[in-house]
Parts: structure tokens; sequence; C-alpha cells
């Protein structure tokens, strides 16, 4: 379809599709949820980096090429149809780094970025706490005012990529007599070989030991790894989980290159006779389009409207697209019929990583905010429902 | 690439929705489905002075068309009064004359179509025998495979579920032209009518979805607003999801469709059944939400209710859609 993309737009897609062509791996990397696997898209990072590929939307002077959020969506289209490997980097390029855009100082921008766009440092998120899921109010690891910095102390959970990572970042209590449960936050970042940290991975539904358990101890954090105000990490956070849910995190191109391969797995394996089966890949191919529309929409809105969508649009997002990534996934194994059981490695299966993205698709619903507490925040924000208990 | 309405785009949809505001739709499709179309007519006449119909005709037969977009604007909006008659008839009938190569027949009619002097009926007999408010238009036109005919008589109107679409058999008639010319013309006749059923389905799930949270932050059930229940809460985001994501989805077939592009049929397809199930799923949650009440004929959510079935049924059902966007329906 012609959304008008113009001479610059359109050179821009060729440039990206040039260069995918040449660089992506012709053999899938092993999972980045196992440390071989991990070492390597530490490679392809580098790789990226090299020719300012892996951060197109953040300025120059942190490796990135100033692109517009429309190019960025170019080039994550022109990405995920490639087939190019997954992003070990995006803990602390989605979420980390915005938060850094717009609340971290010139030092903490000059010192992290740089070093994050190379894939050197990879960055896992330290938000979940066996108490405290959606509801990060309740959060109840500690931070101690000491000389020069603070003291982490506390237990964290569910932490993607902690167990291969670098660093983390997370929000802590550092003020327990606060009037309100979100006041008396503050978001820091920390080293996962700093003294008194333990990491004890976690294995996944899948078996993959890449989620991990954080057990700090008086964890030293300098004041230079504050980001914002003490006090103020949850106005800080918020920033950033609205950019999980919405576009950044799963951006449309992830969607739209699963809709044509499943379009594909359809022709070569589906039963003409099947309607029901062929209504869902339908309705998954339709869905995936719906998903980019919604999207240049909001795109079009920020960079040509009035100003950007409503911070609650993010929910919307968040529920289609997790959804979404299980009907896709889900339809796929049904058109696999009995291969669609083996896992990815199996010698006999035909998968082209459906088993892998299937059961990494369940977590959808659930990270970033489940879609119940999204639910909650479209009803009382979007359509002005009174609140109610959860 | 620029997404989104431009400031007239948008001026145009809110001053079409004031206009019909100022209408009291309700009571006038409870007329026309009395069978007394006096005041259905008014509102034709008003919607033809904004310019509606007209988008669908082109320049060179005094219309400002044909312009896609601004057609599904102004269907959103007819939507969102459920204003009866055979709109989407009309202006699918207006493509078809433009597109046939018949000069005479083009200049005959859609000059009048353009002003809304004349309200017209299409039936295409592939998607079944009845054709919509035929025993009120000026001309029912037929299509039978590559055959147009003009029908000479309407038969008996029979109740529908919505009793504002008042469904008939056309018979008989002469034939006005015959040949490839026709098929294709009346194909993209078809596209523009589910284009535009589309967007009226888009709009009637849009009141109904904003009816119903009305209706749930003011009533209340052991002592507090339903709306703060979290299982009605969740339905009415589930409701505002589809809604909002087929939007887009719609909006995107009218710039194919204007393009000319050859995937055009199958994005149609796909705006016309994710709207036409949005829309569906939003009348079956206001029907629910209300409990009783929303039950009854007499209260006028039940205008919006019975309209969003036959709309998600009319010019092309979900499983033909589907079967469209996996170029599977030939």
């Amino acid at each position: 379809m012609d959304l008008d993309f113009d001479a610059a737009d359109e050179s821009f897609r060729t440039e990206v599709r040039d260069w995918l062509a040449a660089h992506v791996p012709a053999a899938p990397l092993p999972s980045l949820e196992t440390a071989e696997g991990f070492a390597a898209h530490r490679e392809w990072e580098a790789t990226l980096s090299a020719d300012r590929w892996s951060v197109v939307s953040w300025p120059e002077e942190f490796g990135g090429r100033g692109s517009s959020l429309l190019h960025w969506m170019i080039f994550e289209e022109e990405y995920y149809a490639a087939g190019a490997p997954g992003r070990v980097s995006q803990n602390g390029i989605n979420l980390l780094a915005p938060t850094l855009f717009e609340n971290g100082t010139a030092e903490q921008r000059a010192r992290i970025l740089p070093a994050m766009a190379r894939g050197e440092v990879i960055w896992a998120q330290a938000w979940s706490e066996p108490e405290s899921g959606s509801d990060l109010a309740s959060l109840k690891s500690t931070a101690v005012r000491t000389e020069g910095g603070w003291l982490i102390s506390g237990q964290k959970t569910w932490s993607s990529r902690a167990a291969f990572a670098d660093r983390a970042f997370g929000l802590f209590r550092s003020d327990p007599d606060a009037d309100r449960p979100h006041r008396g936050l503050t978001y820091l970042m920390f080293s996962l070989d700093a003294e008194g940290v333990t990491v004890r991975p976690i294995g996944r539904l899948d078996g993959k030991p890449a989620f991990a358990e954080l057990f700090l101890d008086e964890v030293f954090v300098p004041d230079e790894d504050v980001i914002g105000e003490p006090g103020q990490g949850w106005r800080v956070a918020m920033s950033t989980t609205g950019n999980e849910r919405g576009l950044t995190l799963r951006s449309p191109g992830r969607f739209t290159a699963a809709a044509d391969r499943l379009t594909a797995l359809w022709r070569e394996h589906g039963d003409p006779a099947d309607t029901a089966l062929r209504d869902r890949v339908a309705d998954a191919v339709i869905g995936a389009r719906a998903y980019r529309l919604f999207s240049y929409a909001g795109v079009s809105q920020v960079l040509h409207g009035d100003g950007g969508p409503a911070g609650a649009v993010s929910s919307l997002n968040k529920i289609y697209w997790s959804e979404l990534d299980i009907a896709l996934h889900e339809t796929a194994l049904d058109l696999l019929g009995p291969y669609g059981e083996l896992a990815d490695h199996a010698g006999e299966s035909p998968s082209g990583g459906w088993a892998e993205g299937y059961t990494f698709s369940l977590a959808g619903p659930v990270y970033a905010g489940t879609n119940e507490i999204q639910r909650d925040i479209i009803a009382e924000r979007l359509l002005g429902l009174p609140k109610g208990r959860r | 690439m620029r997404f989104l309405l431009d400031a007239e785009q948008r001026d145009f949809a809110r001053s079409l929705d004031a206009l019909l505001t100022s209408c009291d739709t309700p009571a006038v499709v409870r007329s026309w489905a009395a069978g007394d179309h006096g005041p259905g007519l008014a509102v034709w006449a008003r919607l033809a002075e904004a310019g509606v119909f007209a988008l669908a005709v082109p320049e060179k037969h005094e219309g400002f068309g044909p312009l896609p977009l601004e057609l599904t604007l102004a269907f959103e909006a007819l939507g969102r009064h459920a204003v009866p008659g055979p709109l989407v008839e009309t202006v699918a009938a207006a493509a078809l004359l433009d597109r046939l190569g018949n000069d005479r027949i083009a200049a005959d009619r859609l000059p009048r179509i353009a002003s809304g002097k004349s309200v017209v009926s299409l039936c295409p007999t592939s998607l079944g025998p009845y054709a919509l408010d035929a025993d009120m238009a000026d001309a029912v036109f037929v299509v039978d495979g590559d055959t147009l005919r003009l029908a000479a008589g309407t038969g008996t109107v029979q109740p529908s579920a919505d009793p504002a679409r008042r469904l008939s058999r056309p018979s008989g008639g002469t034939v006005l032209a015959q040949g490839p010319a026709v098929a294709a013309a009346a194909g993209y006749a078809a596209d523009v009518a589910a284009l535009a059923t589309a967007a009226q389905s888009l709009g009637v799930g849009r009141t109904l979805l904003a009816r119903t949270v009305e209706y749930v932050t003011q009533r209340t059930q052991f002592g507090m607003p339903i709306g703060s229940f979290q299982a009605v809460k969740h339905r009415l985001a589930d409701t505002l999801l589809a809604l909002e994501f087929a939007g887009p989805l719609v909006h995107g077939a009218a710039l194919a469709l204007a393009a000319g592009d050859e995937g055009a049929g199958a994005d149609i397809a796909a705006a016309k059944v994710t709207a036409g199930e949005a829309a569906y799923a939003a009348a079956r949650t206001a029907l629910q939400l209300h409990g009783a009440v929303g039950y009854t004929d007499e209260l006028d959510l039940s205008l919006w209710i019975r309209k969003a079935r036959p709309l998600r049924d009319a010019w092309g059902t979900p499983a033909a859609c589907r079967a469209r966007v996996m170029g599977t329906d030939r």
C-alpha cells in the first residue's frame, strides 16, 4: 500500500536493506538466552555499531544516526524482514537509554550510552521483586545513604538478561517514611559483579537460564549512578515503562515479518479445506497490518500532529502486540501439526524459530505490566471510568 | 510520510457530526423503520448539501470525488448517528456508474446522486437476493454476473433484524449494460461499498462504546458505579482496543483505494472484517453491560445494537473478507 514514503525514506530503506543483506549471519546465532549465544549476540551488537546501525535514532555523538522515529520504524521493518538476530542490548537501548536522555546528566549520557551502543556493556532490568510484580509501588529493596553514594540491599527477581549481563538498573526504596508508597523511591544503576551482588540464574518456561534472581547485600552505588533526584524514582521510571509498553519494545516490523513467515508456512503446509485455520492465519496477518498502521498513526502524530499520543495509548499497544504475538505463534504451531511440539534445536524440527518464539510470546501478557493492569489503565485514563478495587 | 487526517478533513468530520447531532436521528430511524421516509429524506438533503454524496461522484458529473478517505469520514459519522437509508448503496451505485464507461448513463444519473435529488439502491445478486430500501429508492440497480439491470419492481418489504434496514427482492426491468466492463465496475463498486460499510461499523461501534461508558458510570449496584468493577472495565477496554486498531485499517484501505493500489481490495477486506467484528463485539458488550434494559426496543441503544450485526455481514461476510485477505476467494 502507498503511505507516501518520500525519496529520502525510500533511500534510507534501501541503505538498511543493502547493509543487512551483506551482514546478517547466514546461519541463526545460538539463543541469546544461553552463555554461548549471549557472547555471539554481543559480537553482533559490535558489528551493527561499527556502521552505526545499533541505535539509529540516537544522536551521532553517542553512536547513532540521529534518525527520525519514522526512519527508526523503517529500520525495524527491514531488520526483522531480513531475519537479523535478536537484540541482546534491548533492555539498555529501549528502557534505560530513553530514561537517560530524559532524566540523566550529560556525564551519565557520555559515560554510558556509547558503551551501550557498542555492546560493550549489556544491561539487565531489575524492576520486579518477589512481592512486587505489576505493583511497582510496593517495592521493598532499600537504598540507604552512605558517604558518596548509597548502599542497596534486598532481592530482585525475574530479571531479564541478568544471568549474563554486565550491569542492571532498577528502583529502590530510599525513604521508607514517605507519605505515599510510590514516593521515596530512587532510580539507580549498579554492576552485577560488584561486591555484595549474588546472581542466581532461574530457568524460564523454555528451560533457558537467562532470567535471574539478584541478592543484594549492602552494594555500594556511587552518587554518579543515581538517575534523577533521589526520591523521584517513580516519576523517572514512568517515562521508561511507557517506552517499554509502547513502540520501542515491540516495533511493528517484528510482527509484519512474523505474519509474512506465517503466510509462507500456510502456503506450504496449510490444508486448503481447513478454512478455520486459514481464517486464523488471516486474522494474524490483519492484526500485524493493524498494528503497523496504528504505529504509523502514532508516529505521524508525534512528527506532524499536535504533540504525541496520550501516555495511556501505550497500554493499548501493549495488550495488542502481546496478544497478537501469541496468536501468530499458536497458529504457526497448529500449522506444523505433529512437528509443532518439537523444540527448535530438535534434529527433525522444521521450525524456523516458532517453538522458542511461542514460549517467549506467552510471557508477553505478563511482563511490562500485566495486561490486566493495562486494561485498568485504559478504562480509567482513556475511558474515564471510576477507580475501583483491583 | 504522514498517516494522519489534515485539518480540513477533521473539520469536515466534526461539522458532519454536529449537523447529525442536531437532527435527532433516533426519531428519524424509528420513522424510517415504520415506513415514513419523510424525516429521513430531510436528513438526506442536508447530507447532500454538506457534500456527502458528491464525494463519490467525479467532478465532470458535478461531484468532487472520488475521495475515498473523506467518504470513510462521512460514513463513520453516519454510523455514529445510525442514519437510515441506502447510503452505502447510493455511493456504491455512483462508483459503478462512474466506472461503467457509459457517459450517457453517467451524465443522466450522477449529478442527481451528487446533489441528493436521487436516492438509489444497488443489489449484486452474488451477495444475496435483497436490495436495501428498494421500496423508496428512485432507482434500483441489479448486477447479475456481467449484466446490469434497472429493476422494474421491488417486491414486498421483508422485516429485517434491523427494522430500519428494509429489504426486498428487486425484479424484472431493463438491461442497461452487459459485458466485462459491468463486472469490473461492479467489483470496484463492491469495494467502495465494503469500505463505506467498514467506516459505518466503526461509527456504530464508537457510539455503542460511548453510550455504555456513560451508563456504567451512572448505574450503581452493590453501592457503587458498575463502571468501577474490573470485569466491566476490562470488557470496555477490549471494546476500545478493537475499535482503535480497526480505525487505521479503514484509513489505510481508503488511501490504498485512492491510490489505485493492486492490493486495495484485500486491504478493504481486512478493514471490513475488523471494523465489522469490532462493532458487533461492541454491541454485545453494550447489551450485556446495560443489563435487562439493554434488551429492550424502547431504549435508543437498540438502534445501534441491531445495526451492528447486519453491517458486519453486508457487502462481504467475515469469512469472505478473510478469504480475500488470503487470496483464496477466486
